[in-house]
């Protein structure tokens, strides 16, 4: 059959979310995925035998809790774990460990800072407040604030009362939270370098931007905003890599009569008399519908896959203008056994969780100073987490993968393209760096992939590896999410849509973005709203 | 300032406190729980007995976990009087002051003691960990702060005898102190101080050593105590007696504001029924003109002490005006073994035209695994529903 109800573009985890709503209200949905495999940056893969990488996203938080119950994405085999651990390690030998009982993680601060260890109970209250300020709008279309329509009202009204709720004194804090540094943010709680550089991490994950940079408070935030089983700010791997949150999406489309096409690319959105007719794919193939959703970030899809005549100049040129710089790298590594931390005591339980190797403000600001001129960092940020010694399922027994998120690295480098010698030169910065803390680090390893932003972009197609699809700067936010006037998934072309990580709330494994792009194109085929409610109050 | 801890700390959760050995002897079932790291006593035997021993002989509180902080110099009295909302030039050396302390919006932040050793030097007790509240209030002002929570041991010895067993341990002088009264002795190459405070309404004392010399202490104290009814307690027993003597807990009965994250879920003083210790006439100190203007325009909460009929505690009720409009919640409910009541503290809504005689409260309680529910009647009750002469007299009697 060669006609459907709808089209989504692109099998990533928000593609699939709005494709099973769809199909789950009884739209004939069709999703086509130019890669292989389904998943986007929320995939695992096994490129070397026996190991699963986890290649892009590692942990997850982020994904809404009503999604998962609503699309029974447990039946269909998703399992969120958390871990517990994680530490910032420093060139000393010493480290800022986070441990999962609260007297042990506050006595673990005044091991550094008494002042600061007092201090993170106002920091996490402060944090909090934001996190249920913020929570409510994420299963939620952004107001357009320009518009009178009823709904745009209500929705311009329950912001203006969640505003109100924080009190007086908190909205003054929360506007300018905003538009603050991650550094300036944590210099009104904290003394010590430490401790400020191991929070720091959060508010630069993705972004292009450094610790003294205005707006990534704001990104920490993002990070902070997720929860596994209620408890906010908690990460978790899913069991057999995020892939398997993918594959458990697809189980659901499936269940409701969906149907999936790998090895698919779309070369084109196809448009007639401002409307959307279907698409084309490279291969010449073309399939008719009404409504074509993407699941591409806003250049991609505006620049690459829709003819820029069927478009207002205004969307072209917004699009042109799209912030989506990419920052970030990866390293997926197939290890001979685990490797050692020798600063940890024989039974630490940090090893488990999230480590790091920045240890102050100022190589943080000089590995964001080396992306500014063109070139990986030579001291990186590192996000290195070994999810085996959580989850069972992804490497041999004894055996272990490491996943490490590497900041930063640019889009595109000074001297010219990326070549597989830079690649694996950017590669060795990383494991060099590492081996530092860990003496039989590289003899255990077996097989390493490296993702440059190249790569990333090449092969998940997330512009300049961008991985949020479009910066999370306050000004591609809520209804300026992707662009003033287009926030509310709607494209600029009758039954075109928007479903990825460019919508609000933005990027992440949330699953969101799909599912409110579900419920806006339902209400204007006037179907009844099956998407989930936010649960409230947590 | 960075606290003594080496990696090794996160081996247990809880650490044990000087008092530990002798506690763990003692403990029948194992029942501890974290108070603030440390290993703390819910109870030793039985929790009826223990109570009883706070009104009926002598109980012994190991309060070692109690933040503790030690603040000296030149200008501790004024800053004192800016941090904390009660008029503290009224508080003498040698004695010991109750204060709650508010953030710029007249919120209580926590509640404490404070203990004036000398002319610039202070100890302040609290709740919650203060350091950097401490360290906040303090611009400005030539103090010296530091965390004594580690290094200094204590214990709570309350009850009818417990003046006896003191004395016993040749406490002498001891008869003459007041209620919030210091006095410190040479103890063992050290020192031991003993404050007429305490959390029970009651005749009591609280003791204050250094570590090293903590199980000295407990040896001696039990010893000297052997035949006046001397009995280790856990909080459970504790927290009956503080709801009778009508003390009010933070973390029970209020959430303190920096921890607050929901709006209106903090509390200022006068809605904690503490406007006693608010003095507006103080120029300066924080939270005074949030409070000023909470005066004028009038609180949003009261916290009322109930005498509920029925013997059922009302535990997490709902409290009605006439059965049908919601007026508050109990924060804090017990049945009095002493009193023969039941009682609680209740936080009520502040609406102008509702009549405190109409109150009901909600009560579930379950039987074999069956819940029941019951209304009875709530009467308000101002003064504490506990407090025997013999806590203020001096010198206080043998029993
Ligand atoms: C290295 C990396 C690490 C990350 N780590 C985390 C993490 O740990 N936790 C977290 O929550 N988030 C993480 N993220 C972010 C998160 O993974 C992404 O924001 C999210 O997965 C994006 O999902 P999406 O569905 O919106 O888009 P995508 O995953 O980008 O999906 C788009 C899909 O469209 C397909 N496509 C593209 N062009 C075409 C075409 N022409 N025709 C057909 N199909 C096409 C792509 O192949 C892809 O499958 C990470 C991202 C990266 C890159």
């Amino acid at each position: 059959m060669n006609k459907y109800d709808a089209i989504v573009i692109g099998a990533g985890h928000n593609g699939l979310t709005n494709a099973a709503y769809l199909a789950k209200s009884g739209l004939n949905v069709l999703i086509v995925e130019r890669n292989p495999y389904i998943g986007g940056a929320t995939v695992s893969r096994e490129l070397y035998e026996g190991w699963t990488y986890t290649n892009c996203s590692y942990v997850s938080s982020l994904l809404r809790p009503e999604i998962y119950r609503d699309l029974n994405l447990a039946r269909h085999g998703l399992q969120v774990v958390p871990f517990g651990g994680g530490a910032t390690l420093t060139q000393s030998g010493d480290y800022l460990g986070s441990y999962t009982n609260h007297e042990v993680k506050r006595r673990e601060f005044a091991r550094h800072s008494l002042h600061d260890a007092d201090a993170y109970e106002r920091f996490s209250t402060d944090v909090m407040r934001y996190c249920r300020f913020i929570r409510p709008f994420l299963l939620r279309t952004p107001a357009d604030p320009t518009s009178f329509k009823p709904k745009d009202l209500s929705e311009l009204f329950f912001l203006g009362k969640n505003l109100y709720e924080l009190g007086e004194e908190e909205l003054y804090e929360f506007i300018r939270f905003f538009t603050m540094s991650v550094a300036e943010f944590l210099d009104q709680y904290f003394e010590s370098e430490l401790v400020k550089a191991a929070l720091s991490g959060s508010g630069l994950i993705g972004t292009a931007l450094g610790p003294y940079s205005p707006g990534t408070a704001y990104v920490l935030l993002h990070h902070y905003m997720g929860d596994i089983d209620g408890n906010v700010g908690a990460w978790g791997f899913a069991r057999g890599g995020m892939g398997s949150l993918a594959k458990a999406l697809a189980g659901a489309l499936q269940e409701h009569g969906g149907e999936l096409r790998t090895d698919a690319p779309v070369a084109q959105i196809r448009v007639r008399n401002g409307r959307t007719k279907g698409v084309v794919l490279e291969s010449g193939e073309e399939i008719d519908a009404p409504i074509v959703v993407s699941n591409l970030d806003a250049k991609r899809t505006f620049l690459k896959i829709m003819d820029q005549k069927d478009l207002p100049d205004e969307v072209v040129e917004r699009a042109q203008n799209f912030k989506i710089k990419g920052s970030s790298g990866k390293l997926n590594i197939a290890l001979d056994g685990l490797p050692e931390f020798p600063q940890f005591p024989v039974g630490c339980p940090l090893i488990k969780g999230d480590l790091h190797i920045t240890e102050n403000f100022e190589q943080l600001e000089r590995a964001y100073d080396d992306w500014k001129n063109g070139t990986w960092s030579k001291w990186p940020y590192v996000d290195m987490m070994i999810p085996t010694l959580t989850d069972p399922t992804m490497a041999p027994p004894g055996k272990h993968m490491m996943s490490v998120f590497v900041q930063y690295c640019p889009a595109k480098l000074a001297d010219g393209d990326w070549t597989p010698d830079k690649r694996e030169a950017f590669g060795q910065t990383v494991i060099d760096a590492i081996a530092t803390f860990s003496p039989n680090f590289k003899d255990l390893i077996l097989h390493t992939e490296v993702r440059t932003p190249h790569e990333i972009e090449a092969e998940v197609g997330l512009t300049a590896g961008n991985i949020f699809q479009g910066d999370l700067s306050f000004d591609q936010l809520m209804f300026n999410r992707p662009f003033p006037g287009y926030a509310q998934y709607r494209g600029p072309v009758k039954g075109m849509y928007m479903c990825g990580s460019t919508t609000h709330p933005g990027g992440g494994v949330m699953a969101a973005p799909g599912a409110n792009a579900a419920r806006e194109i339902l209400a204007d085929l006037g179907r009844e709203n099956i998407t989930p409610e936010d649960f409230g109050d947590d | 300032m960075r606290a003594q801890y080496d990696k090794e700390h996160f081996r247990k959760h809880s650490l044990p406190t000087p008092f530990y050995p002798r506690m763990a002897e003692l403990s029948q079932d194992s029942s501890w729980h974290c108070w603030k790291g440390y290993l703390s006593a819910d109870y030793f035997e039985n929790v009826e007995l223990e109570y009883f021993a706070i009104r009926n002989a002598c109980s012994v509180m190991d309060l070692s976990p109690m933040s503790k902080y030690r603040i000296r110099g030149q200008d501790a009295e004024a800053f004192f009087d800016r941090m904390v909302t009660r008029d503290m030039s009224k508080l003498k050396p040698g004695r010991v002051g109750y204060s709650v302390w508010c953030n710029d919006q007249g919120k209580v932040v926590d509640d404490g003691t404070i203990f004036r050793f000398g002319e610039h030097d202070y100890r302040l007790c609290a709740y919650e960990r203060q350091y950097e509240w401490l360290m906040i209030s303090s611009a400005g002002f030539d103090v010296d702060i530091t965390d004594e929570t580690e290094g200094v041991a204590a214990l709570s010895v309350q009850g009818p005898t417990s003046f006896a067993v003191l004395s016993k341990m040749g406490l002498s002088g001891i008869e003459t102190l007041k209620p919030f009264g210091i006095v410190h002795f040479p103890y063992h190459g050290g020192k031991l101080m003993v404050s007429r405070t305490g959390f029970t309404g009651d005749l009591g004392y609280e003791l204050w050593v250094g570590g090293s010399k903590a199980l000295t202490l407990w040896d001696e104290l039990f010893e000297a105590g052997k035949h006046y009814g001397i009995r280790a307690i856990g909080t459970h027993a504790l927290d009956i007696a503080r709801i009778e003597a009508g003390f009010i807990q933070a973390g029970d009965d209020f959430t303190p504001a920096n921890h607050t994250i929901r709006k209106d879920h903090d509390r200022s003083p006068f809605e904690l029924g503490l406007g006693w210790l608010v003095h507006l006439d103080k120029p300066n100190f924080t939270g005074r003109r949030a409070l000023i203007r909470e005066k004028e325009k009038g609180s949003r909460y009261r916290l009322v002490k109930l005498d509920i009929d029925g013997n059922k505690p009302a535990h997490a009720s709902y409290i009605f005006h006439g059965r049908k409009k919601v007026a508050g919640v109990v924060t804090s409910a017990v049945w009095s073994p002493t009193c023969k009541q039941n009682i609680a503290f209740a936080s009520l809504e502040v609406a102008i035209d509702d009549p405190l005689n109409d109150l009901w409260a909600e009560i579930y309680y379950q039987r074999e695994l069956q819940w029941n529910r019951v209304w009875q009647r709530c009467r308000v009750h101002d003064e504490p529903f506990w407090s025997p002469p013999r806590r203020r007299a001096t010198p206080p009697g043998l029993f």
